[in-house]
């Protein structure tokens, strides 16, 4: 698989949650890419933690203005419907609970659905940014991220090495093998991907999965 | 009233080792005039409350280069390479809010609460010698107040009041920190009379704004330029 084509499928897959009417909170690299596949006839608002509820598509060459701008700081246009905020509201958003969906990536994610995504000790720390409000404050974290790291290690652990981003914050694993969701018994193992095996997908992961068999091939 | 002042009467509310509060979010609404003023006059050892630290050349970047800053309070400072140097050499000290916790403890400064309990950070670098409280099952985070000697914010139009409005995404940070600082200059691209700005659309009434002046240049540099073709939204 080429790197283009798992981030697609995750992404694909990922845009699958999405119900209409919700408002969606979606991280930089492949969250955003699944603003792409939201289903036919499904509205989505997508926030953005800058000041920005109704992104809309990127602005054709030309149209760009400075003021107006994602949290990824790419330049975009607003949707009909859309408003601005204050930082200060855009988190009261945020933390009160307003978002359905966050869609974050992550360097390492384990079976209590704990998250590390921001740092790395040793190495020059950029910020967490909204990250930590984010998973803290979102109805339901989803994250998106490739199985395993360049290394070829599974980035699903029995417990995260890194320091965290939030403690039992994530809700849902989509990756290019699998779906899991943390559930109160532990990490259960609820798809695999087309072209996976269950047994693939449990060589891959560190982390204990709970399998119950049949386990169903993500839907195209 | 007529709060329209002159760039120099700001910077002479600015001394060394002051705690200055800026808007911008990124380089996206950033008060670029009176940064570039700052930068000229060089007051030094100063402490930035800002959510970003600029980039190489522009915004807070300035002030870094310049070595007039001992300390940024920030959620993301990735985008500046000059500063990772100075932090890697212990020149200038980094302290990391999460952006949330940052924006709602400057809201605390200029609203007169002291401390607040957040979800956010619980458990994680964040918290390490904050008190936690449990409230209805769940455990929060005390996170303090911040105010600033003075803060420079960046809106679209002032009137002579000093009543604010904003421009789309550029308004982010600025109407929190016009809150909590002790004087509140705000720069604008046109300044109008008082009744002019109807008064339903005032972001930040005038008692927070202490002095109002017309930027004189206005470079507004895009980070991150991306159009159509590509595919995705926007994101």
């Amino acid at each position: 698989m080429t790197s283009a084509s798992k981030r697609e499928s995750i992404a694909r897959r990922v845009a699958q949650e999405f119900r209409d009417g919700y408002y969606v909170n979606l991280g930089i690299g492949i969250p955003t890419l699944a603003a792409s596949f939201i289903p036919e006839g499904c509205e989505v608002i997508l926030h953005s933690e800058n000041g920005l509820m109704g992104i809309g598509d990127y602005p054709l060459e030309g149209e760009e203005d400075a003021d107006l701008i994602n949290a990824g700081k790419e330049t975009v246009t607003t949707i009909p419907g859309s408003s601005f905020f204050n930082a200060a509201e855009s988190f009261a958003i945020v933390r009160g609970g307003h978002i359905d969906i966050t869609v974050i990536g992550a360097m390492e994610v384990d079976q209590q659905g704990n998250l590390a995504n921001w740092m790395i000790p040793g190495k020059m720390v950029k910020g967490m940014g909204g990250a930590m409000d984010l998973v803290a404050g979102s109805r339901r974290v989803i994250i998106a991220m490739q199985h395993t790291g360049p290394d070829g290690a599974s980035k699903i652990l029995k417990k995260c090495t890194l320091p965290l981003t939030g403690v039992k914050v994530v809700d849902t694993i989509v990756t290019e093998m699998a779906v899991m969701k943390v559930t109160p018994e532990g990490l259960q193992l609820l798809e695999v991907q087309p072209g996976f095996t269950t047994q693939q997908v449990l060589e891959a992961t560190e982390a204990d999965l709970i399998v119950k068999e049949p386990v169903p091939t993500c839907p195209l | 009233m007529n709060k329209v002042g002159t760039i120099e009467a700001a910077m002479a509310k600015i001394q060394d080792g002051s705690t200055i509060l800026m808007g911008g979010f990124g380089v996206c609404g950033i008060p670029e005039n009176l940064v570039r003023a700052l930068q000229a006059k060089g007051a030094r050892n100063l402490t930035i409350v800002s959510n970003n630290a600029g980039v190489e050349g522009a915004g807070i970047g300035l002030l870094i280069e310049n070595n007039q800053v001992k300390k940024m309070i920030s959620s993301y400072i990735g985008e500046n390479k000059i500063l990772e140097q100075k932090v890697i050499k212990g020149e200038i000290e980094v302290e990391l809010n999460p952006q949330g916790t940052l924006a709602e403890r400057v809201r605390a400064g200029g609203a007169g609460i002291p401390a607040f309990f957040t979800p956010t950070g619980v458990g994680t670098p964040v918290a390490e010698g904050k008190e936690t409280r449990n409230f209805n099952g769940r455990e929060y985070l005390m996170e303090t107040a911040i105010r600033g000697n003075v803060a420079f914010v960046k809106a679209y139009k002032a009137d002579n009041h000093g009543n604010l409005i904003y421009r789309m995404t550029a308004r982010n940070f600025n109407p929190v920190m016009a809150t909590a600082a002790d004087f509140v200059v705000a720069e604008v691209e046109e300044i109008v009379e008082a009744g002019q700005l109807d008064p339903e659309q005032i972001v930040t009434p005038s008692v927070f704004v202490d002095m109002v002046i017309k930027g004189e240049r206005y470079d507004k540099r895009i980070e991150k330029r991306v159009n159509r073709q590509k595919s995705g939204a926007g994101v």
